[in-house]
């Protein structure tokens, strides 16, 4: 199935009666994910999309009565850690949260619970994920997909949507496309992406956009110098021209201390096969000089 | 959020720490006032230091001592009005001067790599902690807290026998708790103590005793938790807050200022940077950062564009749009509309793909607004109208 969501993904909404959570729900549809149920505390036995989808109270019945197995939560920042409790305590195995804004302290013990119950959370702050022509979970627009089998991973929304479209536009297509989140603690790493990757066998080529601050590119790149060899490897970092000491947007993209350069990401991607583009149009070309053949 | 040292110290004090007594003075007069009291206390000198928001104050020469009233007040008025990093010191701190026999570093710090609370402790203080990291990293002790039960009490003592803070166990091990303490009760993302100090005071009897203080503190509040502290989001120092950024701060942009003369309008973070760099790359120069965010409706387009055109090196602008949750058109007509109202005509390069971009092309196309379909062909564009600009009005 690609990586964290495909034909076999059964997906409840957290959510999805508020405006956010009905939109995105309806183009998930549109692409074709199965979506089995909604979360909407106190609308529970009512129906959602037009009748298609029933609503539960719980995370918990929604596992138990419409047999879930992913969630998307589509609930604002006071209340998202919650529900990411909720749904990793309820046996919900791959968990996406979108809500930006999350304070990190709050974030930091949700983590630890979902891990403590060996699930799997990509974001906050993050677009979702994409397996072409099986299942769309997030907010990524379905139109810049192509199926094919190159893994796509990035800290960024419509930074990713650039990389895609071009990638689309050249006749590569992708295996999934998994943006993480661009908050400072987050779920699921560039790392965590990396050796879901290396364990998939739709995949045979990866690239990795990435940005300022932090070292999760870096810690990324020495992984994938010793496991992942045999891929086509391509990247992107975003803030070469960002200055010092400066919180870029996101909560995450800040160089403290002359760490987390685009420049000590650029060397350390390199060092460890990766080739690494200047623009994100550059990639399609860079993973044919790789050798990627698909 | 940054905030300044006397509001840190305020946050370490309501955790009950020793922090010796300060007071802030915006002029002159007022440092010499506050000098005068702390002097007929019995201390010898006092210390004033530039309340700014960067690092480095000291190696600029906004620390200094004073051993009198006059001299107090000559200081301050040589502090105050100083440029320390392109601030204008508009405040001091005054103190008494401490007696210090030895300096440390304590630190809690939100850990990206680890995701946990990271208590930092070294007994070489009062320096630069990243030239210690860099050079000599086993001269820095760490304990992670745990996400849930916070820095247990045998992880503090652990930590302070490891500084070499025996002798003041007690409390060191209360300081080091309190530090991730302050961290968890004010969603910080960052407390430091730089230095620890074991001071060298006059006792109950007049004898001298030794004391573990904090001389001096830094906090930064995670933004994104500033909505649950009132209290703490009011410690925003507006004296260095430039109008700009408030700006753009009240209408949910995120907006940094650079040098150039290319103003960049953008939806996302990761693509404004993108943009930025595909500027320089080209030639150009990038006047700001600015990601509109998710679903810019047209009046946030509009007030997007006032803050760019505030900038009066901008030459060119330059627009790049991936509608997925934004909408195209709903951008070009916040485009169209800004343009109408803008004080001065600078031109204007459009890119915008993705949700509802052919409605979008339509609007621009009947404004005659220029147009590019690729990222890089808008990048040059750009550029290149920036060039021209600049050459005409030279």
């Amino acid at each position: 199935m690609s990586i964290l969501v495909g034909r076999e993904t059964r997906l409840v909404v957290q959510g999805i009666t508020g405006r956010e959570g009905e939109f995105h729900s309806r183009a998930m549809q549109a692409y074709g994910t199965n979506i089995v149920a909604g979360v909407t505390p106190g609308k529970g036995g009512s129906m959602a999309l037009d009748g298609s989808v029933p609503v539960y109270d719980t995370v918990a019945e929604a596992v138990a009565q419409a047999g879930a197995n992913t969630s998307i939560i589509f609930v604002p920042a006071a209340g998202a850690t919650d529900a990411v409790m909720e749904a990793a305590l309820s046996g919900i195995a791959t968990i996406f949260c979108i809500a930006e804004h999350i304070p990190a302290l709050d974030m930091l013990k949700a983590v630890e619970v979902v891990r403590r119950a060996g699930a799997t959370l990509v974001g906050p702050n993050c677009p979702g994920a994409t397996t072409p022509g099986q299942a769309k979970v997030g907010i990524i627009p379905g139109s810049i997909h192509l199926p094919g089998r190159v893994g796509v991973v990035s800290r960024s929304g419509t930074l990713t949507y650039e990389a895609v479209q071009a990638m689309t536009d050249a006749g590569l297509g992708q295996s999934t496309c998994l943006g993480i989140g661009g908050d400072p603690i987050i779920g699921t790493t560039h790392l965590d992406a990396l050796k879901l990757f290396a364990a998939d066998p739709d995949t045979d080529a990866i690239v990795m956009i990435g940005e300022i601050g932090g070292t999760a590119e870096e810690e990324a790149a020495a992984w994938a110098a010793e496991h992942l060899a045999h891929l086509p490897k391509v990247a992107f970092i975003a803030g070469r021209t960002a200055p010092e000491g400066k919180r870029m947007g996101h909560a995450g993209a800040i160089i403290s201390g002359g760490s987390g350069t685009a420049a000590s990401k650029t060397a350390a991607l390199e060092a460890a096969g990766f080739r690494v583009a200047l623009s994100p149009t550059q990639l399609p070309k860079l993973l044919r000089e790789a050798g990627y053949k698909g | 959020m940054k905030i300044q040292e006397s509001d840190a110290k305020s946050l370490l004090l309501a955790r009950g720490l020793p922090v010796p007594a300060w007071t802030v003075a915006r002029t002159p007069a007022a440092a010499r006032q506050a000098a005068e009291a702390i002097l007929a206390g019995g201390e010898d000198k006092v210390v004033i230091k530039a309340l700014v928001l960067v690092g480095g104050r000291g190696k600029a020469g906004g620390v200094k001592l004073a051993g009198s009233a006059d001299e107090a007040e000559q200081v301050a008025d040589a502090i105050l009005g100083m440029n320390i990093k392109g601030i204008t010191v508009q405040k001091v701190l005054v103190a008494a001067a401490a007696d210090i026999i030895k300096e440390f570093y304590l630190a809690a710090v939100l850990d990206r790599k680890s995701q946990r609370i990271i208590l930092m402790g070294s007994a070489e203080g009062g320096i630069d902690i990243e030239e210690v990291a860099a050079t000599r990293p086993e001269a820095i002790i760490r304990e992670a807290a745990h996400p849930h039960l916070g820095l247990l009490p045998w992880q503090a003592r652990r930590l302070v026998f490891g500084m070499g803070l025996g002798a003041h166990l007690k409390d060191a091990v209360k300081i080091a708790t309190g530090l991730v303490e302050t961290m968890l009760v004010n969603d910080a993302d960052l407390v430091e103590i730089n230095p620890l100090a074991i001071i060298r005071e006059a006792g109950p009897d007049g004898s001298p005793v030794e004391r573990l203080v904090c001389l001096d503190a830094k906090v930064t509040l995670d933004d994104s938790a500033l909505g649950r502290h009132p209290d703490l989001a009011a410690m925003r120092d507006l004296d260095e807050e430039d109008p700009t950024d408030r700006i753009a701060r009240e209408q949910g942009i995120s907006f940094i200022k650079l040098d150039g003369n290319i103003g960049c309008m953008v939806n996302g973070a990761g693509l404004a940077m993108t943009t930025m760099d595909l500027v320089k790359q080209a030639g150009g120069a990038p006047a700001n950062f600015l990601d509109i965010g998710g679903g810019a409706r047209s009046d946030k387009v509009a007030a997007a564009m006032a803050l760019i055109l505030s900038d009066p090196k901008v030459e060119a602008i330059l627009v790049n749009i991936f509608g997925g949750i934004a909408r195209g058109d709903e951008v070009a007509r916040g485009l169209v509309r800004a343009r109408k109202e803008q004080a001065r005509s600078v031109p204007m390069v459009v890119r915008i793909v993705g949700t509802n971009a052919d409605v979008a092309a339509q609007i621009l196309e009947a404004e005659k607004v220029a147009t590019a379909a690729s990222l890089d062909e808008a990048v040059s564009m750009a550029v290149a109208a920036a060039r021209a600009s600049a050459g005409g009005a030279a």
